[in-house]
């Protein structure tokens, strides 16, 4: 394929709504899945002859498995409120980016299938046959959308574009006309543990490596256990950690803090994924086997807590479809045995699962870390609230937790901190641009453009407040900000781990 | 004739409006939400769950973040239309309760109010890019309904006054199964019914389901609690087994 120069679009005082350039983006489309990746998931390798049947009967068998398709399908209003809010729509222009237009792709096709109004008078409802052109279609539209949910915050019915690109993909699947990136990397962590397809043993040699250095840094022998039956916790992080920057420096930054806190943990080689790419395709079959590994795991293991480390979708999956998918949480009934299994070994007195930031926060504000600011000096640090865990999840047991402890233990260990414009963060936060399975080189220009408000804001502090560390609790959006950030002529190294920050500012005694 | 004709219709109505929507609700009502997905932050009790979506259906919160003209007009459309409806009580009641007397100059004024929303509302689908481009023709339509039966009925309000008693004694009538009293004939209000009418009809196949969809909508009406409590939609706890 030849390369095409990605022309990033122009920062401007405020965001502005782009006039419509309708099929902008229709070239946009990702690889399509090849027939290894899909029959591992048991999809059809290929798209199957009577596609149009398969996705009607696809869609039928959704209509009665969950709610929020036929409802989503049958409230809209068409009012428009969720227009302008798209990411993708806003540095792409493209109509079809459009929240209720995204929808009405696969709303069209369920008005004509499974409504009265679209049976008998498809046209002035806007009702249509489903053709080999709207597969396509779908195929494109259904992946230039992160599932972010910033459109659902604005919808007066609560009407969530994230479920209905779900279900888009989950009936592309059927049809065998899956994603290549996302399923390829389901394959993956299903046979080997993780999304890299990092074998047991590479794994462990890497940790390895990593103690080295942090013996170096520290002369301390800080450890990166992996397999330590007994410990008290299972870290379940995602497989980027492992290898990617500035990942890693997260990785080390939670070993730090477990080791200064003094609780033994463990990793697993069989669950070394945090990330569930199941939820991506909207395919709950899938999204429970990735989170059955982590069961599994934590059973073999005998752990009592189960933290999970900084990645957004898998702190929502964790966090809100955990308990659901495996019982992997706490409260359920005396009688369901296959929960109580997992349930009545984990200690009740913490959550269950519980986000690497609730960890670090609950020891800071009892004190137990020993904190040296003045070492993140040279940073000015913004936050970046990840969508999946904005919109998505909660921290700390309480309403907002998820926005107010991230920043605590910003604050807690650092000095100079900025926050970007109020409108951009929070529950309305803007997505990196990569996330729901985006995060691919053929969607690269799709990247780029929907970066850009987000980008927008963060040039204005970066311009204005001398921001020169963007912190985030997020895999993706760790890697799509180091791979966009020099499109927006801003430093691929600004992207940093809020636990490389914690990591930094920790004193170890022993070492003076 | 023309008594007992809008008689029947208002009986196929009424039975379209409430069972269609019945059977809609009853549709939604069982079908699971096999995940959490409340739309985060969220209300972590019961009590407050109530009071994000009372905020919702009330003063439309999500809107009023969005979008201040879609909010203004719409919000005003809709609280016109409660007031207008709630004045509407008394053709159906032989004495009217205490709060529909009280209603009765508000409601007669909520219907400028009702038009100006539905106008400036029906204004953006052709001024706003953006709602132009997602407008069908059900969209122009409904709108054209509602501003029909709004406009038809301030006429009878304001100028054409019809025989307002005559006409509830016909409604009483069709209430209690009882076709004696004629129905007036003005052409406005025949319009007005035929209107209304249709808008019954339409109600459990068109997108006005949004009125009792919004409270199934699981993005609003889940709790914050699903690490405390295991929540499994029962085909989902067949895969356990």
């Amino acid at each position: 394929m030849a390369r095409v120069e990605i022309q990033a679009p122009e920062l401007t005082e405020y965001v502005e709504i782009p006039v419509l350039q309708e099929g902008s983006m229709a070239h946009s489309s990702p690889f399509v899945a090849k027939p290894d990746h899909q029959e591992v998931l048991n999809f059809p390798g290929e798209l199957v002859e009577d596609w149009h049947d398969q996705a009607i009967a696809k869609m039928e068998d959704l209509k009665k498995t969950s709610r929020s398709f036929s409802l989503f399908l049958d409230i809209c209003v068409h009012c428009g409120s969720c227009t302008d809010k798209c990411h993708y729509f806003l540095g792409t222009a493209d109509p079809k980016n459009m929240p209720v237009a995204r929808q009405e792709l696969l709303r069209s096709v369920y008005r004509r299938y499974f409504t009265f109004a679209g049976k008998f008078f498809p046209n002035l409802v806007g009702a249509r046959d489903l053709t080999r052109e709207i597969l396509d279609e779908w195929h494109s539209y259904f992946h230039q959308c992160s599932e972010c949910r910033r459109c659902s915050v604005f919808c007066p019915y609560g009407i969530d574009t994230a479920e209905i690109t779900m279900a888009a993909r989950d009936i592309l699947d059927a049809v065998g006309y899956g994603q290549k990136y996302d399923n390829e990397i389901l394959g993956k962590v299903l046979k080997i543990g993780n999304n890299l397809g990092l074998p047991g043993p590479a794994l462990k040699a890497t940790l390895e490596d990593l103690e080295e250095d942090l013996e170096d840094e520290t002369g301390l022998p800080i450890r990166m256990p992996l397999d330590e039956k007994g410990a008290d916790v299972l870290l379940i992080t995602p497989s980027a950690d492992f290898f990617a920057e500035p990942h890693i420096d997260g990785l080390m930054g939670y070993a730090k803090v477990f080791h200064q806190a003094g609780i033994s943990w463990t990793m697993s080689s069989y669950a070394s994924e945090g990330a569930n790419f199941g939820m991506f395709i909207g395919n709950y079959a899938t999204m429970k086997k990735v989170a059955e590994r982590i069961r599994t795991a934590a059973l073999d293991l005998g752990v009592k807590r189960i933290i999970v480390g900084e990645c957004g979708h898998a702190w929502r999956v964790a966090y809100s479809f955990w308990n659901t998918l495996t019982g992997t949480g706490h409260g359920a009934a005396a009688d369901d045995k296959y929960a109580q299994m997992l349930q009545k070994q984990l200690d009740p007195r913490y959550p269950a699962p519980q986000h690497i930031v609730e960890f670090t926060y609950d020891l800071m504000q009892r004190g137990v870390l020993n904190i040296d600011k003045s070492a993140n000096d040279h940073r000015t640090v913004s936050f970046h609230d990840s969508c999946n865990v904005a919109r998505g999840s909660g921290m700390g047991n309480i309403e907002r937790g998820q926005f107010i402890l991230p920043r605590e233990v910003i604050k807690g260990v650092v000095n100079n901190y900025v926050e970007m414009d109020g409108s951009t963060m929070y529950e309305e936060t803007l997505c990196c641009g990569g996330g729901g399975g985006l995060l691919t080189d053929d969607l690269m220009e799709l990247r780029v453009k929907g970066a850009m408000p987000r980008m927008n804001a963060l040039k204005k502090v970066f311009d204005e407040e001398g921001v020169d560390t963007l912190a985030a609790i997020c895999a993706i959006c760790k890697s799509q900000f180091s791979k966009v950030l020099p499109y927006y002529d801003m430093p691929m190294h600004m992207i940093t781990s809020v636990h490389q920050l914690v990591g930094d500012a920790l004193v170890f005694e022993n070492n003076d | 004739m023309l008594t007992e004709l809008f008689a029947i219709l208002f009986y196929v109505a009424t039975a379209i409006l409430v069972i269609g929507v019945a059977l809609r609700v009853v549709v939604y009502w069982r079908t699971p939400a096999p995940l959490k997905i409340p739309t985060m932050p969220a209300p972590r009790t019961q009590t407050g769950m109530v009071y994000r979506m009372a905020r919702e259906v009330v003063l439309f919160e999500s809107l009023f973040k969005s979008n201040k003209w879609i909010w203004i007009f719409g919000w005003m459309f809709h609280m016109a239309l409660f007031l207008v409806f709630a004045r509407h009580f008394r053709y159906f009641q032989e004495s009217a309760w205490f709060w529909v007397n009280i209603v009765q100059p508000f409601g007669k004024y909520a219907g400028f109010a009702m038009i100006a929303g539905l106008g400036g509302l029906w204004a953006r689908r052709f001024i706003v890019e953006r709602i132009r481009y997602i407008s069908t023709p059900s969209d122009h339509l409904m709108l054209l309904l509602l501003l029909g039966i709004t406009v038809s009925g301030m006429a009878m309000t304001q100028y054409f006054h019809t025989d307002i008693v005559a006409l509830k004694e016909f409604m009483l009538g069709v209430i209690s199964f009882d076709l004696s009293h004629e129905m007036p004939t003005d052409p406005i209000l025949v319009i007005h019914l035929s209107l209304v009418i249709l808008l019954m009809v339409i109600f459990p196949i068109s997108k006005l389901m949004h009125a009792p969809g919004i409270f199934f909508s699981p993005t609003r009406n889940q709790i914050d609690d699903s690490r405390e409590k295991r929540h499994v939609a029962p085909w989902a706890a067949e895969m356990e087994k």
